[in-house]
């Protein structure tokens, strides 16, 4: 039943490249300045997409649990790169060590419920499973704590009035912010929840429209398209949480005084 | 000499960036105390020290015959409640914002009737159900001041609380609240621009420069 995939003849991939082309003759009509960004955008994306095609190649061929670890461990820090990159404003130490610690700790603890109870591949670090799903878990985390943090930022900088009024009447740190605290916690969650919402009818996600190419059944692609949403939202929002519990906190100095730009180190 | 518990505060030397030198400076308890000075001279700074929103950088704030520092900030903060000098609103109704003083600092909220009192006492005739963000930047003063009086603290540190009222209104309020707080033997520290309120009411008056 399993039919070959149809491989893409070098020259009608290369005929995708035309569509850059109408994009690029569209910016210049508007005589928007985008045409270098464009271009420049493409080539990345063609050039990193073929290494990692190479690479996976070499690594599926290959399994070790050694190389799966390496993967993993580069995976978890170009998150917390862009992350950092992401939130513009200089952070603390302390607040940069809360984002490593939640960032890692969301998506390892997803990764190994469902990597070992609810796929259970064996063995536990065959990379055809593991990068996939761990590349999926750890790039949805990232966006859960950009979009927190963000909202988090932001509010504390703009609502410092509020925060240091209520701290003025004898609250504590946590009830002083909890309002804004739960709101970014909202807005790291809500795309995720809402792309469950539109699944399989505004969209066919990506791995299981591969999955379905490659020739899987759709029931047995749907099973793992549910897993993974589920194991997302897990991980999404363990990381958030852990990141925000503990970075309001790295606001206040132990005297329980408000910091607002976080850039004082105690 | 006196020492210890005469003075509610007492501040030794205080240094704080290039805004407050304060070589000493004695706060009794029980007393209404007016702080006045030019704008940008530190008075609110000053109360923020007193309530441990800000640390000295250098010298000591003794309350109670012990250094702030040997306070725990948030039993400090519930003893001695400072008004801002922006009122704060939190969302919600009236009835919320009233209580939620008493809610953050973790004491148990009013009934309705002792609510209706208190904005009596600061001359606010609004109903408890109605939303804050339409209130006027006087009522909004008005209801912050009602809010830490509900909460029934040792010590008030009012930082102007009547500038955006008119001098009736100011004059009223002051009176009930100077009346109850010397009733209630609490201790009043008020920074203030106005030159009626440190001569009607002040027990000692201090200049910041
Ligand atoms: N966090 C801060 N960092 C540096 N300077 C500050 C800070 N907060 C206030 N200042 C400065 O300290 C000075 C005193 O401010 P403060 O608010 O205490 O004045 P004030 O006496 O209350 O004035 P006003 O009567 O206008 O309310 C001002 O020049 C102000 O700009
Ligand atoms: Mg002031």
């Amino acid at each position: 039943m399993k039919q070959e995939v149809i491989n893409i003849e070098f020259w009608r991939l290369s005929a995708a490249y035309l569509f850059v082309l109408i994009l690029i003759l569209l910016v210049k009509k508007r005589e928007i300045k985008r045409e270098k960004l464009i271009v420049l955008s493409t080539a990345r994306m063609t050039i990193q997409l073929v290494l990692v095609g190479y690479i996976l190649m070499y690594i599926f061929k290959n399994p070790s649990p050694w190389i799966v670890l390496l993967v993993l461990c580069f995976m978890e820090s170009f998150a917390v790169y862009n992350i950092f990159k992401q939130l513009h404003k200089p952070l603390s130490k302390k607040l940069k060590l809360v984002i490593v610690l939640s960032m890692v700790i969301g998506s390892l603890v997803s990764l190994l419920y469902f990597n070992l109870i609810v796929i259970h591949f064996k063995p536990w670090y065959e990379p055809q499973y593991f990068i996939p799903i761990a590349g999926m878990f750890i790039g949805n985390s990232m966006i859960g704590i950009t979009l927190g943090m963000k909202e988090m930022i932001e509010n504390f900088a703009t609502q410092k009035n509020l925060i240091e009024g209520a701290l003025m009447l004898g609250a504590k740190p946590d009830a002083a912010t909890k309002p804004i605290v739960n709101s970014a916690f909202d807005s790291a969650i809500l795309p995720t929840i809402n792309n469950m919402v539109g699944m399989g009818i505004v969209f066919l996600p990506g791995m299981m429209t591969g999955q379905i190419l490659a020739g899987t059944s759709p029931l047995v692609a749907i099973e793992y398209q549910i897993v993974i949403l589920i194991g997302i939202a897990g991980s999404v929002g363990i990381s958030s949480f852990l990141s925000l519990q503990f970075g309001y906190k790295t606001f206040f100095n132990d005297r329980f005084q408000f910091i607002p730009q976080n850039e004082k180190e105690k | 000499m006196k020492k210890g518990l005469f003075y509610m505060f007492h501040i030794k030397n205080l240094r704080y960036k290039d805004i407050l030198y304060i070589d000493e400076l004695k706060i009794e308890e029980k007393q209404v105390t007016c702080i006045i000075g030019q704008s940008g001279g530190g008075k609110t700074t000053l109360l923020k020290m007193l309530n441990h929103m800000l640390s000295p950088d250098q010298g000591e704030i003794v309350y109670k015959g012990r250094s702030l520092f040997e306070w725990n900030p948030i039993a400090l903060r519930r003893e001695v409640v400072m008004l801002s000098q922006q009122p704060v609103m939190f969302e919600g109704n009236i009835r919320e914002n009233l209580n939620f003083g008493r809610i953050l600092s973790e004491k148990e909220p009013l009934d309705d009737e002792k609510l209706k009192e208190a904005l009596k006492f600061v001359c606010l005739q609004k109903k408890l159900e109605d939303d804050v963000e339409q209130l006027s930047g006087g009522e909004k003063q008005r209801l912050a001041l009602a809010r830490i009086f509900l909460m029934d603290p040792e010590v008030f540190l009012l930082d102007e609380p009547t500038s955006a009222l008119d001098k009736g209104t100011e004059e009223k309020i002051m009176d009930a609240f100077i009346r109850d707080a010397r009733k209630k033997e609490k201790t009043v520290i008020m920074v203030t621009h106005s030159d009626t309120i440190p001569k009607t009411y002040a027990d000692k008056v201090i200049t910041i420069k």
